[in-house]
């Protein structure tokens, strides 16, 4: 019987296979290949594409280049967005590889953060942490590390390096038995079909009597159209890491154990395939 | 610490138990007894039953409780009848005892009572001192009161033997009544009764005193009470001051009683050689107004209820000073006091804050009552605090029915605020048997129970009125099996900052909801409600159920530790919880559909999306990663010393995701910058050194192993030893591929500290001639400590703890320090672990104030370690390591060898030499040992099995693919018992049960070998082959002395697939020679090395030892893993050692690895035959009964033999089997020049030969395989089948 530790590594190592497309109207000179790189799920859009960068680089000049960005069927990817979270919302169901579009002109400024470093995606990294950590222990977890222990989260997401950022991330996954599990659940559920990016309320791993949570709870309490509907037809595929759990899971298991490296658990709730 | 029984009796008197390992009541056998009172140890429980008569419920254990009865018989010799039973006027009875003062015939031996059965007939014990004599057991002398030898010489003239007959303890798990007496005076009816006094002395549990008071307030005690007399012997009366209402015995000497004018009496002059103490002094009351009406004594502790309600806690109380010195007023109103088991009498104070109390409600009509757990800190945060409120409230509400069961023990601010939350969280009602009692009227106690207790003061004079149904005042009810204590009061003690809050409760108008209540309940049957009472909300926030009233509790025998977990106090999750605490490898989680999904999901994700991209680049490129840090380090050469150092780690992760690394230790040497480095894949094991003083480490690799002189560093605290540790063990393994459990055929071992390491065996690790050198086995540690381990290659893995409990392996690893990544989930349990610290106190005599602590100026410390270099005070002497806490007090020892005086004083002439348990005028020195038991909580894959303490045990050898079911495994009980488990196969490795096998002494080693050979080490140091043994015949059945080497007493044995090797106290290990089929038992033990401290033989004959005083090119070291190299099947023996890791090694089993080094495999044309030949011999080998396949080999014509050199070698070698068959294989290999055909077709008439051998000699079908199996070895053409 596989490991609940073999479930963490699974989720680490996932990888979307993924073609860079230059944007038809970027101005070459000349011809630009198609970039194929495989994408870490748990990482960041900036923080993975410097090869897709230097790629482009190479067919055009300096001053055409401006903050580069990326862009799925017209959709702008938020690179503050994990990018199994981005692959599951907009790209599920679709043909492999990923085909993303490279932009460097005409930055959306509506719809995207810009990203000068890799210090911006540090910045964002450790906020998501901390509030995932004070909704999970009231933050007391994070705040007792060090500071060299919050950079060891950091380095070990930026090099791929599970062990890493499992040996000081544990610590933020522990809980004790009395309580049954974390104080509240950090997640996030995002849709397509909505203007609001996501739903993020407080919800408990355990009920005021004792009783485990699951994901189906809350589905029903926060996007109950996600669960049922009325003709009984299953509308909704529910995706975390590229996968569709049942809603039988419990939720401190899904946190523990599928959360992303930000400690949210990103569920995304995509409208089925119609075909 | 073994499940442990909480009593209970209902108002209808009926017996209920509820296991710290269960989650609900048990209703005991015995419906028709109906009892008043329980008092309970961890091994029984006795009880006033409504016949007043006393009863005892002793716990059906797999070991029964058996009694050795003999007698000598004498002869005198005569020169007409020779010896015969005429024996001269002056001499002894011709039936006698030991002495030959009393006449005791066969006959005249009579059961005690009808709760003994006789376990056989008498027979003559044919041993003397364990070494068996012949001639039926005579022993021979001069004359009658003289020494006795085994010969008879010309001038013995009598002789003696001994008869003896087991008579056995038939009446467990049952309730048996205590016989009464026939002589001395007649106690009347009792009407309490307590259990206590184990612990003032050494012995195994079952000794104890039984105090009762009967109704005429007299005290009487229970005399004769031990293991193997349960039931005591007879009832003593003491005398006391006045008249007594209640007693209380703690688990060590405090003994106090109330009596009825509320004065407290002391039993003064209690210790192990007078446990009935010798006077009784009065204590008064704690308030002078009002009198005592009950009192609660644990170890060091005693607290008083007096009529008014108030808690009060004794001041000074300890073995010195029984009496105490003051009161202290403990906050709150109770109506009674429970003290339970604390392990620790010391921790007590610091424990005493946290008590899981259990609050019995019980409303006043017959219907709610409820369970509610509650655990009250004293000292813990506000949020705490609330329970403790609920707990008062609770308690003042049913006045009457709370009992406090108590425990904890060591437990420290975490754990306890962890408890604390835990319990309070969880509440539960006790599911059980109610409806159908629910309407029937109470009768034996509760009534008046609560009628008693409420009619406190008024009732004063007016005891002698009630009859005995009522149970008099005492409800208190002691402990017994572990030291705890407890107390219902103590909740509300234990919440100082609760005052406001208590007394907001207390106001409850107890008065006035009770008095009522107790005129209705004494009237009789239903009461009838209190609506009053009934009314407080604190009605539904129990929630009401119908269940029978509890009218009596007793935690005594209950002990419960602060990490034990309870499922009393959960409901909600009660049963996967239940299910869980039995199943090993499984638990529901993992079995759920949603987690299989989840696993299914994500691995065909991964395919989905990187199957057919696996050329696309990675986004991320591997680099280099470094830790650093600061730490001590223990210089490699003279002085040593620790010296500062910085320590680095860097990780690189190849192409293959292979991750590897090196360690760094930078270092100034001469002002000038150095390091020293190790390449993780080089290391092989790391091994956390805690002592009092430095978190240290070792690192060792093969180079360092050789030297005996490891890597020694010092983090600067123990978590960041531990986070280093974890991380270090986490990249050695990722370098070498080890993930998740170990196997199946694993190599086990224990160091003396009790860590556990385990190492997967190469292939090549039994190669011959070539095998994998011992030094270069890697070790990872699993959490856990235990004393030793065994296992099988099935993956049947149990282990004992240093308290001698028996733990079985679940399956998962990590645990203990190693946290996160390198610790599966699942499988990891809590572990405890307890041993004693010992030091001893040394005195030199002198003419002016005899023996004193001032010692020569030569002499060792006068407190010291067992060397006497060491000075070990009292104070100064701390637990073995942080993770280690005391758990008890210093006392003495009296369990050492040479034997002590009654004050625990060993004598001799000076220090360095023998001592003796007596003085003699020549003793100028003596000594006595001091004994500190600490314990360590830690978590490891590891299950508990109760309840048997095991001093050793031997699991089946047997080939990993081997289909059996059921797998043998035995044990030895620190008792001495054999025993045998039942059901353990692979499924279900915890097994049921034992069974016992009789021996006729107590015994001390047990291994038994591939073939159901059970070989075994009595505690007199001699040998004994258990016979018959099978797998259908699991038993075995009778055993078969075996001398032991001249002058040696033998210590441990370990038999393998055909070897036998047994090591001696001397460190000497040898080997038994000329085992047969036949003759299983050899023929004669031949000396293969000293300096041995433990053999393990594996599956495939392989010897391992741990050995001292083995010498490295730095230095020498102890408890040495070493590996007997060149064993091969003709030359069991081996030739030399190869040395592995130590030292500092306590124990290994490589009783699992059955894998057999990988051989060339032979051409392809001569393979199918080989194969086929090989084939046969298998199956014939296998099972005795394929006659079909015997029978096609046999048809080889028998001249084919004729003329071969090997035949008539078999001839010649005649009856001894190995020596012939080994003298066979050197010639086939000296042979093996020829080409491989040429020999092939000669193998396999050799196959041939080799059979009708095995068939001509009788050699079991085992032997042949065995045989052939090598032979092809030894041609390099086996092939696994």
């Amino acid at each position: 019987m596989a490991d609940d530790k073999d479930v963490l590594r699974d989720v680490w190592f996932g990888r979307i296979p993924t073609s860079f497309t230059l944007y038809q109207d970027e101005i070459t000179e000349r011809e630009a290949d198609p970039y194929y790189l495989l994408l870490p799920r748990v990482s960041y859009l900036t923080l993975v594409t410097d090869k897709v960068k230097k790629h482009f680089q190479k067919v055009m000049k300096q001053e055409d280049m401006g903050e580069m960005w990326l862009e799925y069927e017209g959709t702008s990817l938020k690179w503050h967005y994990p990018i199994g979270l981005l692959f599951d919302l907009h790209a599920s169901n679709t043909a492999l590889p990923w085909n993303i579009t490279v932009h460097f002109q005409n930055f959306p400024e509506k719809d995207l953060l810009h990203c000068t470093s890799n210090y911006v995606i540090e910045a964002h990294f450790m906020s998501c942490i901390k509030e995932a950590d004070v909704l999970k222990h009231k933050g007391q977890v994070i705040n007792e590390m060090q500071k060299k222990d919050h950079k060891q989260l950091w380095m070990g997401l930026q090099n791929d390096k599970f062990d890493q950022f499992w040996a000081i991330n544990r610590k933020l996954m522990e809980y004790s038995v009395e309580e049954g599990g974390f104080r509240y659940i950090p997640f996030r559920i995002y849709q397509t079909t909505s203007d609001r990016p996501f739903i993020q309320k407080l919800f408990r791993p355990v009920t005021a009597e004792g009783q485990t949570h699951t994901l189906g709870d809350l589905l029903k309490e926060m996007f109950p159209a996600a669960v049922t509907s009325d003709d009984g037809e299953k509308k909704y595929q529910v995706v975390i890491h590229g996968i569709e759990p049942m809603l039988e899971t419990p939720l401190q298991w899904l946190s523990e154990h599928l959360s992303y490296p930000d400690n949210f658990l990103h569920i995304s709730v995509i409208p089925m395939p119609t075909d | 610490m073994s499940s442990s029984l909480l009593w209970a009796v209902d108002v209808y008197g009926r017996v209920h138990t509820l296991s710290t390992a269960g989650q609900c009541w048990e209703l005991c056998k015995d419906a028709h007894l109906e009892f008043k009172r329980l008092t309970s140890v961890q091994q029984c429980c006795w009880g006033i039953a409504g016949d007043h008569q006393v009863y005892l419920y002793v716990r059906c254990s797999d070991v029964p409780i058996r009694c050795q009865e003999e007698t000598y018989e004498n002869q005198r010799w005569n020169p007409v009848d020779r010896f015969c039973e005429k024996l001269l006027p002056s001499d002894r009875w011709q039936w006698s005892d030991v002495t030959g003062l009393k006449h005791q015939t066969l006959d005249s031996f009579r059961l005690p009572s009808e709760h003994w059965e006789w376990e056989a007939d008498w027979y003559v014990d044919e041993s003397i001192d364990g070494e068996p004599t012949e001639k039926g057991g005579w022993t021979y002398a001069i004359d009658f009161p003289a020494t006795y030898t085994k010969d008879k010489k010309w001038n013995s003239c009598v002789r003696r033997r001994r008869w003896i007959r087991y008579r056995r303890y038939k009446s467990r798990d049952t309730w048996a009544k205590i016989p009464s007496q026939d002589v001395g005076p007649l106690p009347d009816p009792f009407n309490d009764i307590s259990a206590g006094c184990w612990e003032i002395t050494d012995e195994p549990r079952g000794r104890l005193s039984l105090w009762a008071v009967s109704l005429q307030g007299k005290v009487w005690c229970r005399e004769g009470i031990h293991h193997h007399n349960p039931e005591g012997s007879v009832w003593t009366e003491v005398t006391t001051p006045g008249e007594v209402v209640q007693i209380s015995c703690g688990p060590s000497d405090l003994l106090w009683a109330v009596l009825w004018e509320g004065q407290l009496l002391v039993r003064e002059g209690i210790s192990r050689e007078n446990p009935k103490g010798s006077s009784w002094v009065v204590v008064d009351s704690p308030s002078t107004e009002v009198g005592a009406i009950h009192v609660a004594v644990g170890t060091n502790v005693v607290w008083a209820v007096t009529k008014d309600r108030k808690v009060w806690f004794r001041r000074g109380v300890n073995s010195h000073n029984p009496c105490g010195t003051g009161w202290i007023g403990m906050v709150g109103e109770m109506v009674m006091v429970n003290v339970g088991l604390n392990d620790q009498v010391r921790d007590f104070r610091k424990s005493r804050g946290i008590i899981p109390l259990k609050a019995m409600k019980v409303s006043f009509e017959l219907s709610g009552k409820t369970w509610k757990a509650i655990v009250v800190a004293r000292d813990e945060n506000r949020s705490h605090s609330e329970t403790a409120n609920s707990l008062v409230s609770a308690g003042c509400f049913f006045s009457g029915e709370v009992r406090v069961q108590s425990q904890s023990s060591c437990m420290n601010d975490t754990e306890s605020s962890s408890e604390t939350e835990r319990s309070q969280a969880a509440q539960s009602t006790s599911p059980m048997h109610a409806d159908a009692m629910k309407r029937r009227i109470p009768k034996v106690t509760s009534d008046s129970f609560i009628s008693e207790l409420v009619s406190d003061k008024e009732r004063k004079p007016g005891r002698d009125g009630r009859d005995d149904q009522e149970e008099g005042a005492p409800q208190e009810q002691d402990q017994e099996s572990v030291p705890q204590e407890t107390s219902i009061k103590l909740l509300s003690q234990s919440s100082s900052q609760l005052g406001a809050r208590d007394s907001q409760w207390s106001n409850v108008d107890l008065e006035e909801a009770q008095t009522p209540l107790a005129a209705a309940a004494s009237d009789t049957t239903e009461t009838s409600s209190l609506s009053s009472v009934a009314t407080y909300n604190l009605e539904e926030q129990y929630g009401v159920d119908e269940h029978p009233l509890w009218a009596w509790v007793c935690g005594g025998g209950c002990a419960v530790d602060s990490h034990t977990h309870l499922n009393w106090f959960n409901a909600s999750t009660g049963v996967s919880s239940s299910v869980q605490s039995m199943s090993l490898s499984i638990t529901p989680a993992q079995t759920a559909a949603w987690r299989k999904q989840i696993f299914e999901q994500l691995s065909e994700r991964s395919k989905r999306e990187l199957e057919n991209f696996r050329h696309y680049e990675q986004a991320i490129e591997q680099s280099v990663w470094v830790k650093k840090g600061i730490m001590q380090w223990w210089r490699d050469w003279k002085p040593n010393k620790w010296i500062d150092v910085q320590f680095a780690l860097e990780q690189f992760s190849g192409s293959d995701c292979n991750r590897d690394g090196i360690l760094f230790i930078y270092y100034t040497f001469n002002d000038e910058k150095k390091y020293l480095h190790a390449f993780i894949n080089e290391i092989t094991i790391l091994v956390p050194v805690l002592n009092d003083t430095k978190h240290t480490f070792a690192v060792y690799t093969p180079e360092r192993t050789k030297q005996r002189w490891p890597i020694r560093l010092a983090a600067a605290t123990e978590q960041e030893m531990h986070d280093w540790l974890a991380l270090l063990n986490l990249s050695c393994c990722d370098s070498r591929g080890i993930h998740g459990p170990p196997s199946k055929q694993a190599i086990w071992s224990t160091t003396c500290k009790g860590d556990i390491y385990v190492c997967e065996p190469a292939p090549n690790l039994e190669a011959v001639p070539y095998p994998l050198p011992c030094d270069q086995m890697f070790w990872r540690q699993i959490g856990g400590h235990l004393r030793l381990v065994e296992s099988n290659s099935l993956g049947i893995v149990w282990g004992i703890g240093y308290d001698h409990t028996a733990w079985v392996y679940t399956g998962g690893y990590g645990g203990g320090f190693s946290q996160g990544l390198a610790s599966s989930t699942d499988n990891i349990h809590t572990q405890t672990d307890v041993k004693s610290v010992y030091i001893y106190e040394n005195q030199r005599w002198n003419p002016v104030t005899g023996y004193s602590s001032r010692g020569l100026p030569t002499d060792r410390y006068m407190w010291s370690d067992v060397s006497g270099l060491q000075e070990c005070t009292k104070a100064s002497t701390k637990p073995p390591s942080p993770q280690w806490t005391w758990v008890s007090d210093w006392c003495i020892d009296y369990n050492i060898s040479g034997g002590t005086d009654m004050e625990g004083w060993q004598y001799a002439a000076d220090f360095p030499v023998t001592y003796h348990g007596y003085k003699t005028m020549k003793d100028f020195v003596r000594r006595r040992r001091w004994a500190r038991k600490c314990k360590i909580t830690t978590t490891g894959p590891w299950l508990e099995i109760p309840p048997i303490a095991l001093w050793d045990l031997t699991i089946l050898p047997c080939s990993s693919q081997s289909s059996m079911e059921e797998i043998s495994l035995w044990g030895i009980s620190n008792k001495g018992d054999v025993l045998c488990r039942i059901g353990v196969t692979r499924q279900s490795p915890a097994g049921t049960s034992w069974l016992h096998i009789g021996t006729d002494q107590p015994f001390k080693s047990i291994s038994i070998g591939g073939g159901y050979q059970v070989w075994a080490i009595s505690r007199n140091g001699s040998t004994f082959y258990r016979g018959s043994v099978s797998a259908e015949n699991p038993a075995g059945d009778c055993w078969y002395h075996i001398p032991a080497p001249p002058r040696q007493k033998l210590k441990q044995v370990s038999v393998g697939r055909t070897s036998v090797y047994v090591v001696d106290e001397n460190g000497n290990l040898w080997y038994r020679q000329g085992l047969t089929p036949s003759y299983p038992q050899g023929s004669s033990w031949e000396h293969i090395s000293n300096n041995v401290r433990k053999v393990c033989v594996g599956p495939l004959d392989q010897v391992w030892i741990i050995a001292d005083k083995v010498q490295g090119s730095h230095s020498l070291s102890c408890g040495t893993v070493c590996h007997r190299v060149g064993v091969q099947p003709m030359e069991p023996k081996g030739h030399s050692w190869d040395y592995g890791i130590g030292g500092g090694w306590e124990h290994i089993t490589i009783r699992g690895n059955s894998q057999e080094a990988p051989r060339i495999v032979m051409p392809v044309p001569a393979e199918s035959t080989l194969e086929k030949s090989g084939r046969v011999a298998e199956e014939g080998g296998g099972d005795g009964g394929r006659t079909a396949s015997i029978s096609s080999v046999l048809s080889v014509k028998e001249e084919e033999l004729n003329g071969n050199a090997e035949y008539s070698c078999m001839q010649i070698m005649g009856g001894t089997v190995p020596a012939s068959l080994s003298l066979i294989c050197c010639l086939r290999l000296a042979k093996n020049g020829q080409t491989v055909e040429n020999d092939f077709k000669e193998f396999n008439i050799f196959v041939r030969q080799v059979f009708i051998y095995c068939l001509k000699f009788k050699l079991l079908p085992f032997y042949f395989q065995y045989i052939v199996k090598y032979s092809l070895v030894s041609y390099g053409a086996y092939i696994p089948l």
